[in-house]
């Protein structure tokens, strides 16, 4: 008999009480930035994080990375406390951290340096494939648009095979068009590596177009406001009454509604 | 979103490479590596009009002027020749060039991993730059009677010069190319899980590579500058030598102004290799970027 049948799964990743304050500059009172985070991803879920710009949504995902310690409360990844970054978790970055000085391939297989010269090519070439960027091997970062760059970025993360993905806002910068593309190949790149992703983002739309579930926090100190589940079939048709439903839902959740417009303090 | 503008290269430069590459977009699969060409006849005939313009003024106003010592641009050229002969000319420029590549070199050796060092060292950095900024203002020619004193009248004294000279700029600007690493850059590397040394081969110094090459390229300038100042004193070789020389036997200066002519050509030079290195690959991204 295996006693590893009996044990019961841990969440991909456990958010448990989490708070987080920042000291003010100059002495002062501390400024709250998270209140009471919780949040439970199941391994292979898409989870996405919604909230007005400068909600601390990024200080959360850098908490749950590691790259941050919470005032309060703690972060687990399967059932292990998290106490820094760790290559089973990569996270994507906003402001994006493809390496200049390398070219595409040296980029994806930049996580890979334990493997055989084979086995990283064949890695390599196999997630420039997945992401579309055959043919710009050997390209430098100069030479790409952002779409371009934050595909290397995808690359690289799914070619360390990591457990957990975690996504900042990595679309924020690229234009209507490229963002639409994006969204619908990493869903198709997600079915394909069933991989858990936490996905940040300030865009209601791209939540619901992307996400199992949608975690909806409040303006600064975050809270949780809402967390719901988008049972939509995927690809998801963004007309679709359900589709609109979701959207309202998470409006009114953030105390907006699309008739009288957007918060005066809306950033 | 690396670019800093064209840092070192000049505002021309950077322009006409935009305009050169072909912005790509997700679409685009077919123009990857494109290279601008290096000379464009505009980049010839315009400066060698003016070059010519400069040699006839000069020319005339030596004939002007009715100066015996004076030499216009046609006795230059016969000094030069004169120099050939005599086998002088290539003994002195190598003389000068061997001097320049041990004092440059001996600076690389120590203000390379001394500004990685201090650069990524919060204490090294506070411990040492006062000292630094203490001695970079001190112009080398102050230190010749030192070096005289200390290496007497010997090729170490001009190599310990132009070592002194070009060492300050090569660690300041380490230094510095580290401090400016983008941390974004550094956060990945920790995320991929990094040992101490793999973040500084991987990335920090790949990273400062191109600001330690402007660095490498400030140095080499001032080393050129400082070895023909040394040379008027303390050896007996070289193009420094030979302008003093020239002057001091006989008021030879048509030799004077040759022996400048070579000193401006050969630095010039120098700094084209220097600009070669950054047209690599692994140094030339943070030249300009298309997409800012």
């Amino acid at each position: 008999m295996k006693f590893e049948d009996l044990t019961p799964a841990h969440p991909a990743v456990l958010v448990r009480d989490v708070w987080m304050e920042f000291p003010r500059k100059q002495g002062g009172q501390s400024v709250p930035v998270l209140e009471r985070i919780n949040v439970e991803i199941q391994p292979g879920e898409f989870v996405c994080v919604v909230g007005p710009s400068g909600c601390g949504k990024t200080t959360l995902l850098n908490i749950i990375a590691g790259f941050l310690n919470a005032s309060r409360g703690e972060v687990l990844v399967e059932g292990e406390s998290v106490h820094g970054p760790d290559p089973r978790r990569i996270v994507i970055f906003q402001e994006g951290s493809v390496f200049p000085w390398l070219n595409v391939s040296a980029n994806v297989g930049f996580g890979l340096s334990g493997k055989s010269a084979a086995e990283r090519d064949q890695i390599i070439q196999h997630y420039i494939d997945m992401v579309g960027l055959t043919g710009f091997e050997s390209a430098y970062l100069r030479q790409l648009s952002g779409g371009m760059r934050q595909r290397v970025e995808i690359a690289r993360a799914l070619a360390a095979n990591p457990e957990v993905l975690y996504m900042d806002e990595p679309f924020g910068a690229l234009d209507y068009f490229t963002r639409f593309k994006m969204r619908a190949d990493l869903v198709r790149i997600w079915q394909q590596e069933k991989k858990t992703i936490l996905f940040v983002t300030h865009d209601i739309d791209e939540a619901i177009q992307l996400a199992d579930r949608v975690v909806v926090l409040s303006t600064r100190p975050a809270t949780i406001r809402l967390i719901m589940s988008v049972p939509l079939p995927r690809p998801r048709d963004l007309n679709s009454p359900m589709y609109l439903d979701t959207r309202d839902r998470i409006l009114q959740a953030l105390g907006m509604s699309l008739q009288n417009g957007i918060r005066p303090d809306a950033g | 979103m690396t670019s800093t503008g064209s840092r070192s290269s000049s505002v021309a430069d950077a322009a006409s490479v935009r305009q050169q590459i072909p912005a790509m977009g997700d679409a685009d699969a077919s123009s990857v590596g494109h290279e601008p060409p290096f000379f464009s006849t505009r980049a010839i005939v315009l400066p060698s009009l003016v070059a010519v313009m400069f040699l006839l003024f000069w020319d005339g106003a030596v004939r002007l002027s009715g100066s015996q010592l004076f030499p216009k641009p046609l006795d230059v050229l016969w000094g030069l020749v004169e120099l050939a002969q005599k086998g002088l000319l290539i003994k002195y420029v190598v003389a000068s060039l061997f001097r320049v590549t041990w004092g440059f070199t001996l600076a690389v050796i120590v203000g390379i991993p001394f500004g990685l060092l201090m650069g990524s060292n919060k204490l090294v950095q506070e411990a040492f730059n006062p000292l630094i900024q203490g001695f970079r203002p001190i112009s080398p020619i102050a230190w010749i009677p030192v070096s005289i004193l200390w290496f007497g009248v010997s090729d170490a004294a001009p190599v310990f010069l132009i070592f002194l000279a070009s060492v300050f700029p090569i660690t300041v600007s380490t230094a510095a190319a580290v401090k400016s690493v983008q941390s974004v850059y550094l956060r990945a590397a920790d995320n991929f899980g990094l040992t101490k040394f793999q973040l500084f081969s991987r990335v920090i110094f790949p990273a400062s590579l191109p600001q330690i090459v402007t660095g490498l390229r400030i140095g080499l300038g001032i080393a050129w500058l400082v070895v023909v100042a040394a040379e008027m004193i303390a050896v007996n070789s070289g193009l420094g030598y030979l302008i003093i020389d020239a002057r001091n036997a006989g008021k030879r200066y048509d030799l004077v102004v040759a022996g400048m002519v070579l000193i401006g050509v050969i630095g010039w030079l120098l700094d084209l290799l220097m600009r070669q290195v950054e047209r690599f690959q692994t140094v030339k991204w943070a030249y300009g970027t298309l997409h800012d």
